[in-house]
């Protein structure tokens, strides 16, 4: 396949040097089928190396890369360079992720996030003995919180969320996903605790159902769906 | 460099399946530091598709005692079984417990955990393939690596994230502290420690078609090996038949237990012809020297004939979007093939590394062929060798081996702390890192990491891959003489203190080339074909001279010296490996 030219316009930002964040374009070769994750490399190891972003996987399941593409939240390595440039001599934009301090470039403080994924008790609670055997399980109560397992903490919704930008307690489309995932398991007993906790004023009632971080989730979870069923479960359960 | 100094009982070097599963059993009973250079949800564990084993008999009659003799046939002989033995019978504990910590495994229509075929896994000693993979759709590892992180948290588990570990000391000749990078300030931290379990993972990013994580770069073992622990069986580095064409990106075996078929140009179901009984499931080892036979025999197929097909477009599409929605995704992402109408090109892909550190089964670091404790030094996962898998693993015996193995070290741990103090550690441990990311920062070579990376990776394919012989061999230590000299003329671009990957991935490559070595050497070595390793000058196993493990040792000078020590057998005598 003919390798193609493509302009990568990366939003920069080196505490030790600059006041504020700047944009610098590069040109990078790149095959059509590249990931954006390898220009971004190509830069790092051709032309500048003190571009720093995070990385790991290469192929979507780590959750290191998240970044704004063009203007949307995506991970680096799993949008190609021939449907993010267009086609040849097209321009790519790169930009960190909203809402969390950036550090350096691409690399943003994951902290808080972390903080508020901690906050909502995202672990199985059960204090009955099961004995040496597995618990049992439906496969329709497993499938019923299927979806949110999926979640490996890329904060792309959380960071594409308008509510999150302004108030940065809230905890976020990514936390509500994993409480989600525990809610809805058969096996849980944490219910009102856990349910308290998201009900309580940065909870889930901040979010306004803009459907951002939903459009957002490399793992096609459906984060909006999850929040309003989390809703609905601390209205109706806890009466 | 600003050096920071903490103190604790124990130092956990990984957070991973291995160094997760250690954390725990070491939550509330000793003073402990889980130190990562990523995120502990970032590790690879999570990049892990297709099961864990466990002879639970939910789906079919198994046992314990058929896993056992699959896993030693499977390592064709260089298990030591009793070590294997404890694996397969604590597997079932281990799933369960798992399930308990929540893991949301896929449930049997009476809701037991499913379970379902893998490469390798029979019946009564081989009569036919059984159901004895537990899973989690095809995203397996990520459910264990995210299970084990809730745990984590809820035990209140103390991590140090984004500290690059480079370095151990050693106090009279006990473990003292462990030596640390700061990615976001770029400072030292020093900690003094009574023990430290290192659980780093693997290091495939040596080969170029490879389905390991950038950060797979064998940290723990390389660190280890300067400061003269051996390392063993360096030689067997496992290639996944499966890895998508060019990229190495992994198509789960899970693929073929669902039913999925090999076959070449002409669309012949090519394993019937290498593996009667078994076909694709064979073991790994054997798919890949099939594939690689199918290629040279020109029956491949793509760009440069360099590759066979994975047909998956006779199963039900709703199998596939039920057990392998993610591997079809990255079909379809990657390739932009619909692996439900379209067959998949694919080709080995350099994948879990045998060797490693040695232990025993209590996760201690073992230094000689006596099997000589090192006090205060652990190690567990794939960093380590125990040894469970010989010279080729068998598929979902790694995410077993983590667990179980995870768990015992930290047990054993948290009870050698128990009897021991906090040894004195002398000023200055550090001094060696700093010189290092001194000489790097400031030189004046004008050589870069990513060309040296790159012609060692291409290297290792092109000569230390599924074929290898005394001249490829040989070639290849050449090579990398050559390389390690161009590494010493590294500069880097960034002189900065912030999140300076351009200096962690020169590091990492210093590691990348001392284990190529010691794999290089200990294959040279080798005259046999057994597993993992074949070589085309001595295509036969050979039982009489090579029932051992190799040690590799860096001598002061850096010359590589080799030692053996006997594989510990049992009730299974060696046979031919046929499936
Ligand atoms: C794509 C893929 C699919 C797989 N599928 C299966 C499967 O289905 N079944 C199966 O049994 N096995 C499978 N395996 C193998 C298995 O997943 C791995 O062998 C296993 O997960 C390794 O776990 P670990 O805890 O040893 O290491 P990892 O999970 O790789 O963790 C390594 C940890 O070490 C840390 N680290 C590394 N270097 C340093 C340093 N210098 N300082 C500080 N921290 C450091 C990292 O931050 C990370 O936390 C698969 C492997 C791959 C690559
Ligand atoms: S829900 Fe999706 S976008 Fe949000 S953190 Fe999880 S994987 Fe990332
Ligand atoms: S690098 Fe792992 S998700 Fe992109």
């Amino acid at each position: 396949m003919a390798l193609m030219d493509v302009e990568l316009k990366v939003k920069r930002f080196n505490p030790d040097r600059d006041h504020k964040p700047h944009w610098q374009a590069f040109t990078v070769q790149a095959e059509p089928t590249d990931r954006v994750l390898d220009a971004l490399h190509s830069v790092r190891w051709d032309q500048d190396g003190t571009l720093s972003f995070r990385r790991s996987c290469a192929h979507g399941v780590c959750g290191s890369d998240a970044m704004i593409i063009n203007g949307a939240n995506a991970l680096a390595c799993i949008v190609l360079v021939k449907d993010a440039a267009g086609g040849n001599g097209g321009t790519i934009t790169v930009e960190p992720i909203r809402g969390l301090p950036v550090i350096k470039d691409l690399v943003v403080d994951m902290e808080p996030f972390f903080a508020q994924y901690r906050s909502v008790m995202p672990y199985l609670v059960n204090t009955e003995d099961p004995g040496y055997t597995e618990r049992l399980q439906s496969p329709e109560d497993r499938a019923r919180y299927d979806d949110t397992t999926k979640c490996i903490l890329c904060a792309a919704c959380t960071t594409a969320c308008p509510v999150y930008w302004g108030n940065s307690q809230y905890v976020g489309p990514a936390a509500i996903v994993n409480a989600h995932r525990f809610v809805f398991d058969s096996r849980d007993q944490a219910g009102t605790e856990r349910l308290d906790l998201l009900s309580q004023r940065s909870g889930v009632w901040k979010c306004r159902t803009a459907f951002s971080c939903s459009e957002a989730c490399p793992r096609g979870i459906k984060v909006t769906q999850a929040i309003q069923e989390v809703k609905r479960k601390t209205l109706f359960d806890r009466i | 460099m600003k050096v920071h100094r903490h103190s604790y009982d124990a130092v956990i070097v990984g957070a991973g399946g291995a160094g997760l599963r250690a954390a725990i059993e070491a939550a509330g009973k000793c003073r402990t530091a889980v130190v990562t250079k990523l995120y502990p949800t970032r590790s690879h564990t999570g990049a892990a598709q297709g099961g864990m084993c466990a002879a639970l008999a939910n789906v079919e009659e198994d046992s314990w005692e058929w896993h056992l003799f699959d896993t030693i046939k499977g390592g064709d002989y260089l298990v030591d079984q009793p070590a294997a033995e404890i694996m397969c019978r604590e597997a079932i504990d281990a799933v369960i417990e798992l399930e308990h910590f929540g893991l949301p495994f896929n449930r049997t229509p009476d809701g037991k955990i499913d379970q379902r075929r893998f490469g390798g896994h029979t019946r009564n000693h081989g009569e036919s393939p059984v159901r004895r993979a537990c899973y989690s759709a095809d995203r397996t590892g990520h459910m264990i690596l995210q299970t084990l992180f809730q745990q984590c948290v809820a035990r209140g588990v103390n991590f140090f994230n984004e500290l690059h570990v480079l370095d151990v000391a050693f106090v009279d000749g006990r473990v003292g502290g462990v030596v640390a990078y700061d990615l976001a300030t770029g400072d030292l931290h020093v900690f003094n420690t009574k023990a430290v379990l290192f659980a780093t993972g693997g290091y495939g990013k040596m080969f170029k078609v490879s389905s390991n994580a950038h950060t797979l770069t064998g940290d723990g073992p390389g660190l280890l090996y300067r400061r003269g622990i051996p390392l063993q069986d360096m030689e067997f580095f496992q290639f996944h038949p499966t890895g998508i064409y060019k990229l190495g990106i992994l198509l789960s075996e899970a693929a073929r237990g669902e039913g999925g078929i090999l076959r070449n140009q002409s669309g012949e179901r090519f394993m019937e012809r290498y593996a009667p009984t078994v076909k694709d499931l064979a073991p790994r080892d054997m798919v890949s020297r099939a594939i690689q036979s199918e290629v040279l025999d020109g029956r491949g197929v793509g760009e440069a004939g360099d590759a066979v097909h994975l047909d998956l477009t006779h199963l039900p599409p709703e199998q596939i979007d039920a057990k392998l929605p993610d591997i079809t995704e990255f079909v379809r992402t990657y390739l932009g093939i619909e692996p439900k109408t379209e067959p998949i090109p694919i080709q080995p892909t350099a994948h879990y590394a045998m060797g490693g550190i040695p232990t025993n089964v209590d996760g201690e670091v073992v230094v000689d062929p006596d099997g000589t404790a090192f006090p205060g030094l652990y190690a567990a996962g794939e960093c380590a060798c125990v040894s469970v898998h010989g010279s080729n693993r068998l598929g979902t015996n790694s995410l077993l081996d983590i667990v179980v193995f995870g768990k015992r070290g930290g047990r054993a741990m948290v009870d050698f702390v128990h009897s021991t103090d906090l040894p004195d550690l002398p000023g200055g441990v550090e001094a060696d890192v700093r010189s290092r990311i001194q000489s790097l920062v400031s030189g004046s070579g004008g050589e870069k990491v990513a060309r040296i990376r790159a012609d060692l990776q291409a290297a290792m394919t092109e000569k230390a891959f599924v074929y290898r012989s005394e001249e490829t061999l040989s070639s290849m230590l050449a090579t990398l003489g050559d390389l390690v000299s161009r590494y010493a003329e590294v500069t880097v671009d960034d002189k900065g203190p912030t999140f300076n990957y351009d200096l962690t991935e020169a590091l990492e490559l210093g590691y990348l080339l001392d284990l190529s070595e010691a794999l290089v050497v200990s294959a040279r070595a080798r005259t046999e074909s057994r597993g993992a390793q074949f070589r085309t000058d001595h295509p036969l196993r050979d039982d009489a001279n090579w029932m051992r493990h190799t040690l590799a040792t860096r001598n002061g000078d850096g010359t590589v010296e080799l030692s053996y020590k006997p594989v510990v057998t049992g009730d299974y005598l060696p046979m031919e490996r046929k499936y």
